[in-house]
């Protein structure tokens, strides 16, 4: 069972390219939009708030005006900055995003691209938002953006490394680096069953990875204002806050990939299933932001370090040994 | 100071200077901080304050006793209700003013209050340095409430100006009776909820307990009051201590703890919220019936000749006022001694060798007032 791609549809891949790009930029846009209005219900039905009403039904065309806001909003460049790195930094950021999206599986009739090393790719391109982050603070010139920078590159090393080990338990089970076939190997047992620790540190490595309270210290309000982004306006700023959505999104797919069978389920067509799933774990990511306060920095590390990574580590081998007697 | 305008030399290339505030999230107003950082680790803090002075105690030397009325609430917006009848207790006890039952019961009801809605919000911002945002907003939901009473009988949410020197201007009506007696039994239900919330969360616990030990002689060498010295495990309470009105009446006790650190500073205050509703329900159950202001008032408001002290306690600290009076009607001179002026002077020596994010966790809890510093 091979799924459908974009080559196979328009059968050049420069065409195919260019198609999965502006699906794929609105399929980011929609979502993302979506998320941001259910993140403002959310905390507001939580908070015992009505959130947004006024713009369309229950509000939800709030999202679309607010970057109508953004877009209009003139773009600042402050003086002091090293404005190459400054103005990268929001494209950095945005980039990886773009290609990490393409290797989801959505359905089982659907994915953009479908490699066999997809987990790989993901987990690289994961990766290299953090530089578009570390530009942004280095380029800011601004003390506060720096040290929003640097809290962000070592949270990054950090809860990679976790993130990346409770991935490979799942790999090591289903033997297969392809995400297609590994959803394709969860039918009628979804991994999360196999692999409950995997997936409880896989969740908490992706907050952390998605820069979610409580583990937003890169930006953490209340210490360094804005962190990374204090000095950016307009849709500047509007990209890095969209980046972080989207890679909500991602998390949360890769998520459903890995633990929660991806299209897997009784009755509904599969890309329902799918994003049921996508959105479940989207709302425990918000229920988490809205009840926890912010983790220190240090006590983030060593929780990494020092919790994630040895329990991660003891259960890849767990799996190791399990896999190898069955 | 010397140590820090020394501009960083070559061998200490890997430290660095932090303007925190005056705009800064989580300095409560316009406080600046001047931070001498090594990465996130502090080497040294130097509070700099003024950017809110408004010259309260100058502009008391030109104007008579009755003409100050409304500035002690504005000096303390969170407590005004607090500093603007204890003004009046000063001038009170100043001329020899009898203040009736009645009127001295709604005081103390109106005083407790405020105490509360004012802890109310320091625990919401308290929360929300820390980076959790639902509990401010439950706690101003609650705050609402309080502000809700104290507007029916004061006419205001904010800065009060409810008490006259000889009682009060208004007369409580039914409303805010009923009204108070409700709120303290649905507060009740939600200090447990908040318990449930913050005080078991992990986090919460991590990133407080062990933080912002204050040292028991700096309570001595600053004058360290109110919860944050009730946290060091010395019972001072202005209401126990020296009783002013009549407070000597009502049973409550005082909260101590003995860390000193941020978690103990937190529960000092939510314990002290409930004693303040014991206080509440105590009055209104015994709340008599009577005139709300003194018969005779005299015309002139001039104590005789002399320095006057009266102190009362905020939701704060030892909030104290030292009248001089020339016997005219235009005070001499008021100095006003506020709580978080003294509180806030420890900073130097409690934040060096904290991280970043421990200031904004220290700074939250003593409970800082901008206004009430600068005056």
């Amino acid at each position: 069972m091979t799924p459908r791609t974009f080559n196979d549809i328009f059968g050049n891949p420069y065409l195919a390219v260019l198609a999965a790009t502006t699906v794929i930029m609105g399929y980011l846009t929609v979502n993302a939009l979506m998320i941001i209005w259910m993140e403002r219900k959310v905390a507001a039905r939580m908070q015992r708030r009505l959130g947004p009403t006024e713009r369309g039904k229950f509000g939800l065309l709030q999202s679309i005006y607010d970057m109508g806001k953004l877009i209009g909003k003139e773009l600042i460049t402050p003086t002091h900055v090293n404005k190459g790195l400054y103005l990268a930094a929001p494209v950095l950021v945005f980039a990886p995003v773009l290609a990490l999206c393409s290797l989801i599986p959505v359905s089982q009739s659907w994915v953009f691209h479908d490699y066999d090393i997809a987990l790989v790719l993901l987990l690289a391109f994961s990766g290299l938002a953090v530089i578009g982050i570390f530009s942004a603070g280095w380029g800011s010139n601004n003390k506060y953006s720096l040290m929003g920078a640097v809290r962000s590159v070592s949270q990054t090393i950090a809860y990679e490394i976790p993130l990346i080990l409770s991935a490979l338990a799942v790999v090591m089970m289903a033997k297969e680096l392809n995400l297609y076939q590994i959803v394709a190997k969860q039918e009628g047992l979804w991994n999360i069953v196999l692999q409950p620790v995997a997936a409880v540190i896989f969740l908490i490595s992706a907050t952390a990875e998605t820069n979610r309270a409580p583990f937003d210290i890169p930006e953490a309000e209340s210490e360094l204002i804005g962190g990374f982004h204090t000095e950016y306006s307009g849709m500047r700023f509007g990209l890095f806050f969209f980046a972080e959505y989207s890679n909500m999104i991602i998390a949360c797919s890769l998520a459903t990939v890995l633990f929660l069978g991806g299209w897997h389920g009784p009755l509904l067509p599969g890309i329902l299933w799918f994003f049921i799933k996508v959105y479940a774990l989207i709302f425990v990511m918000m229920w988490f932001r809205w009840t926890f306060p912010r983790i220190r920095f240090d006590q983030l590390l060593s929780f990494s370090w020092l919790v994630l990574t040895p329990i991660a580590i003891a259960n890849l081998f767990v799996t190791a040994v399990v896999s190898k007697l069955v | 100071m010397a140590e820090l305008i020394q501009i960083a030399s070559d061998e200490d290339r890997d430290t660095f200077y932090l303007n925190m505030g005056p705009q800064h999230p989580s300095t409560h107003g316009v406080l600046r901080l001047r931070l001498h950082l090594k990465g996130e680790r502090i080497l040294s803090a130097e509070p700099i304050i003024g950017y809110s002075h408004r010259a309260h105690e100058k502009m008391a030397e030109n104007r008579n006793y009755i003409q100050f009325l409304p500035n002690p609430s504005r000096v303390d917006y969170l407590s005004g209700m607090i500093y603007s009848i204890g003004y009046c207790q000063a001038i009170e006890k100043a001329i020899g003013l009898e203040v009736p039952e009645r009127a001295e019961y709604i005081r103390v009801i109106c005083n407790e209050l405020n105490r509360i809605s004012s802890h109310l919000l320091w625990f919401g911002t308290f929360l929300l340095d820390l980076g959790g945002v639902t509990p401010f907003l439950y706690c101003f939901d609650d705050r609402e409430k309080i502000l809700d009473l104290l507007d029916l009988v004061s006419g205001s949410r904010l800065t009060y100006c409810y008490g006259r020197f000889g009682g009060l201007v208004n007369d409580v009506t039914d409303d805010f009776l009923e009204g108070t007696a409700r709120f303290c039994t649905a507060f009740r239900e939600r200090l447990r909820e908040y318990d449930r919330l913050v005080t078991q969360n992990v986090i919460f616990r991590n990133r407080t307990i062990g933080v912002g030990v204050m040292r028991p002689e700096l309570a001595q060498q600053f004058g360290i009051t109110g919860p944050c010295l009730r946290a060091m495990g010395m019972a001072r309470d202005v209401r126990r201590d020296e009783p002013y009105g009549i407070y000597d009446r009502f049973e409550f006790d005082i909260p101590t703890r003995t860390a000193s650190d941020c978690f103990d500073r937190y529960l000092v205050r939510i314990a002290e919220m409930e004693q303040s509703m014991r206080i509440v329900e105590q009055a209104l159950a015994k709340l008599p019936d009577g005139p709300i202001m003194a018969k005779k008032i005299p015309r002139k408001i001039a104590p005789a000749k002399g320095e006057y002290y009266f102190a009362v306690e905020s939701a704060r600290g030892h909030f104290g006022m030292f009248i001089v009076s020339d016997g005219s009607e235009i005070p001499y001179r008021i100095h006003l001694r506020t709580p978080s002026f003294a509180n806030l002077s420890t900073m130097r020596t409690v934040l060096p060798g904290t991280l970043l994010a421990d200031t904004v966790s220290i700074l939250g809890s003593i409970d800082i007032v901008l206004p009430e510093i600068d005056r």
